[in-house]
């Protein structure tokens, strides 16, 4: 699936352009992209390294399995696969809480070390296991407290009251994250009921 | 209101930090020795999104560049008209699941053109504030960990976008008015 759109994406563009006459603005597209993918990639190494190793001393201290624990009743009816008190419980809840505040260059950390923790549950394997899909459902519409980014870019552009999205923000993000658990469980469903895996 | 989150984005991540480190250094954890451990895990992170990144934007910016993506955006245009939905913000509602940068861009554009307290302005902050680029969520956290089949996960993130778009309409709509 992934495959198919990946490909699809880029040879869609390469026949339009041929089409458009756009062929200048894809080669240029494809080289500028790569490259702001690598510097994406490498900018992150800050964030990561001071997340994963601030985090790294919250685990050690029991603070994770202590917020885990906080929430259990909820995390563990959305993720019933994962083990009680394992740290991919306590990612998963920071990881959710981060992007609450949103604390984007926080979240994401804790989001691949929930995943990591998810893997190591799967037996290592490169297939995306259930809790993996919810984890992901979850995230694309994560609840938002403080969309700080947007807060600031209404300011910029003179609003009346430039906090007052938080409210529509909050209650739209916290639907969008229950349909996304009901689609998630619905394709569950769907998997197990023809008996595969 | 404003004071409150100002301060509240001021003060969180030293808190977080502060407490961290207070609750590490209580249960007589080697606090240094601890992040540097941790924070190797990181480098090692961000080398191997490397490859999934690059291919995922290179795949995108092409079907951008080449105008693909305004042809399909245009396409959805009447859909929208029909439930009353102002065209303008559909191109911010497909690209808003594929890349986060251009969304934000849209965004700041369509605040911009349209006034931050009008609709649209509204709309467009509630829809970017809402959800996540799905794409680059999928791209990294699947990436970071070496998962090659994703299973129903992008069905799934890009149902719960097309619900969360709705969902946003019918709020900025039920709260603010037209």
């Amino acid at each position: 699936m992934v495959n198919l759109i990946w490909a699809a994406m880029a040879l869609i563009g390469i026949v339009f352009a041929a089409i458009n006459g756009t062929m200048d603005e894809v080669n240029e597209a494809v080289f500028k992209s790569a490259k702001e993918a690598v510097t994406i990639s490498i900018g992150m190494i800050s964030i990561l390294v001071f997340w994963l190793g601030l985090m790294k001393i919250a685990e050690d201290a029991g603070l994770l399995a202590k917020l885990a624990r906080l929430f259990t009743p909820l995390v563990r009816r959305l993720f019933p696969e994962v083990p009680k008190e394992h740290p991919a419980l306590g990612y998963i809840v920071s990881n959710m809480v981060a992007n609450m505040f949103g604390l984007g260059n926080a979240a994401t950390p804790l989001g691949i070390k929930a995943m990591e923790e998810l893997k190591k549950l799967n037996g290592d394997r490169e297939t995306a296991s259930r809790s993996m899909v919810t984890f992901l459902a979850m995230n694309t519409s994560g609840i938002t407290l403080i969309p700080a980014t947007v807060i600031s870019i209404r300011m910029t552009y003179g609003s009346a009251s430039p906090g007052e999205i938080i409210g529509t923000t909050f209650i739209a993000s916290s639907l969008a994250t229950i349909g996304a658990i009901f689609i998630d469980r619905y394709y569950y469903w769907k998997r197990t009921r023809g008996g595969k895996r | 209101m404003m004071a409150l989150v100002q301060w509240i984005s001021l003060w969180l991540i030293p808190a977080i930090i502060g407490f961290i480190l207070l609750y590490g250094t209580w249960k007589r954890v080697p606090t240094y020795e601890s992040f540097v451990e941790g924070g190797k895990e990181g480098i090692h992170i961000a080398f191997s999104i490397i490859p999934y990144l690059v291919g995922m934007l290179v795949s995108v910016s092409i079907f951008r560049a080449s105008g693909a993506l305004d042809y399909v955006m245009r396409g959805g245009k009447p859909l929208a008209e029909a439930i009353g939905m102002p065209p303008e913000v559909i191109p911010l509602a497909i690209v808003r699941t594929i890349s986060g940068t251009a969304a934000l861009g849209m965004t700041t554009d369509l605040i911009a053109t349209f006034g931050p307290d009008s609709f649209i302005g509204r709309l467009a902050a509630t829809i970017q504030g809402s959800t996540e680029t799905t794409l680059y969520v999928l791209t990294v956290y699947f990436g970071a960990v070496g998962i090659k089949k994703m299973g129903d996960a992008l069905k799934v993130g890009v149902l719960a976008d097309i619900l969360s778009f709705i969902i946003s309409f019918f709020i900025v709509l039920f709260v603010f008015g037209k």
